[in-house]
């Protein structure tokens, strides 16, 4: 049965093919095999054609690869980096949602990135979250202070570039660190998923979305109201980190997952209070403390 | 002074192709055909001879076009084709000057120092045309860092304004009408700039173009906003 219905035996490919060259609108069903689905003989017929081709589904595939992310450019040149910019809003968008609201099922690598991680992404959510932060951060200093007689308002300019350094290193470093800790990893265990540079990056500047809105949240003077904030951050960017790598390390031995997974956790609850205790002040309740908060808000920055 | 060309320039006549686009626009330069009927037009590459007044008030001229062109933004190419980079310098070292003079006399907690404008806004803005450009962007790196610079205007003027309504007080009246008046020339600069940039991105990745340019420009009016006279 299985020799007779054999579409790629170049007997059936030929009589087909002159009945499709006799007859371009006719159904090509050969009569012996009237039993085989009609749109599989059509589709072995169609891609007679292209040759001797046992796999013309694989060529396919073959050629995309080949003509997609793997084309080997320098790294020096202009289009090395254009791929990476090769999205579209609608893709910006889907990945931001998919960062902020962290699915059980839905690796984000995997849903979103597919293959076509970007920088345009973790570089602007980056940058947005610098700005956010060093501007709320003035403005909730001075409500803080509003009214109080000994404080003059500054835009503390500084701050930004503090802001800058310990954002970027977050997002660029630890993905280093950590693309380098699982290379070393793959290499004694074989892991089912690996992940490149560049993707380990993108789910790095994609979870820092979350807390845009949070550090604007920030402003609002109210320490339970900030740390309500900072907990559902860290759960929600934390939680899809740890689910966008467990797969990477679960086939590992479990001291070294816990290591693994710990410290991506801790590192980020580090930059999320890190951020709140030195950018934001807390609100003073006592007023002979306002000389010691003002001389101790001189001081930090200065010190840096 | 020498008088900078545009890359279409360097093809001579290459203006010819378009000057049907600009019949109500005047171009300056010898970018097209010559208008007007001075003889000196006929030696169009060589301005040594000519009176330095005469230099001046041309590159001034086109300076003062493109003023016109971003106040009242409608889709044309001037801004484009003839970019120059004089008009961006001019503005971008005013409104660095304008924004010293602050609280930045005694600590160095206060406003940013000249160098830090002048270094935000222009590597914000080189840094955009490379997003843009990386995106698949038809514009070109000059063109692209022309028009950024130019839609600094009207935050320029907002800026003088707002040291004007300093000079009256610094209450909270007066902090609502320097609110007002960033906030409007924000919206103005984002407006003028995307009508000429967007033109040159697919339409499925204008979003991604603009929101760079809303957030350098968010950024220049809080510096503007924030501003505050030494007491």
């Amino acid at each position: 049965m299985a020799s007779t219905n054999d579409p790629f035996q170049f007997q059936e490919f030929e009589e087909a093919g002159n009945l499709l060259e006799a007859n371009r609108d006719a159904v090509t069903i050969s009569i012996e095999e009237d039993n085989i689905k009609p749109d599989k003989q059509r589709k072995a017929a169609g891609f007679t054609p292209d040759g001797d081709d046992e796999d013309p589904l694989a060529s396919d595939d073959k050629t995309e690869l080949l003509s997609g992310p793997n084309k080997s450019v320098p790294f020096w040149t202009f289009e090395y980096y254009q791929r990476f910019f090769d999205i579209e809003t609608h893709h910006v968008k889907e990945r931001i949602i998919g960062s902020v609201l962290p699915w059980p099922g839905k690796n984000f690598v995997h849903v979103h990135l597919r293959r076509n991680p970007d920088l345009y992404g973790p570089f602007w959510i980056c940058t947005t979250l610098v700005f956010a932060i060093a501007i709320s951060g003035n403005i909730s200093n001075f409500l803080v202070h509003l009214g109080k007689p000994n404080y003059k308002y500054t835009p503390e300019f500084r701050k930004v570039t503090i802001a800058a350094t310990a954002i970027f290193s977050y997002a660029w470093f630890v993905p280093l660190a950590l693309w380098g800790l699982l290379l070393w990893r793959n290499n004694k265990i074989m892991n089912l998923v690996s992940y490149s540079f560049m993707e380990i990056v993108c789910v790095y500047g994609y979870s820092l979305a979350i807390y845009i809105p949070a550090v604007v949240l920030w402003i609002i003077p109210y320490e339970w109201l900030r740390w309500c904030s900072i907990v559902v951050a860290v759960c929600l960017s934390g939680s899809v980190l740890v689910m966008t790598f467990w797969p990477a390390v679960r086939d590992d031995h479990p001291k070294v997952i816990i290591a693994i997974l710990s410290a991506i956790a801790v590192l980020n609850i580090l930059l999320a209070v890190g951020c709140k205790a030195y950018f934001f002040s807390k609100p003073e309740a006592v007023l002979p403390a306002d000389s010691s908060a003002a001389t101790g808000l001189t001081k930090a920055p200065s010190s840096t | 002074m020498v008088y900078l060309l545009s890359e279409e320039a360097s093809r001579p006549f290459a203006g010819l192709s378009d000057v049907s686009i600009s019949e109500d626009i005047p171009v300056e330069g010898d970018i097209s055909v010559p208008v007007g009927p001075s003889t000196r037009r006929d030696e169009e590459f060589s301005t040594l001879d000519e009176p330095v007044k005469e230099t001046i008030l041309r590159d001034l001229r086109a300076v003062g076009n493109k003023f016109i062109h971003v106040l009242y933004p409608k889709r044309s190419t001037a801004l484009l084709r003839d970019w120059d980079l004089w008009g961006p310098l001019l503005l971008c070292v005013t409104l660095a000057l304008l924004l010293q003079g602050g609280a930045a006399d005694s600590d160095d907690q206060g406003g940013p120092q000249f160098a830090e404008v002048f270094v935000i806004i222009w590597f914000g803005s080189i840094i955009i045309t490379l997003n843009s450009k990386l995106l698949g962007g038809t514009i070109s790196f000059f063109q692209s860092l022309c028009v950024l610079g130019y839609c600094i205007l009207p935050l320029t003027v907002a800026m003088a304004v707002c040291r004007i309504v300093l000079v009256g007080g610094s209450g909270t009246v007066s902090f609502a009408v320097r609110l007002v008046v960033v906030t409007a020339s924000f919206g103005w600069s984002t407006f003028a700039s995307t009508a000429f940039l967007t033109d040159s991105q697919p339409a499925e990745r204008k979003a991604l173009v603009v929101y760079p340019v809303f957030l350098f420009y968010f950024v220049i009016g809080w510096m503007i906003l924030t501003f505050s006279p030494s007491q």
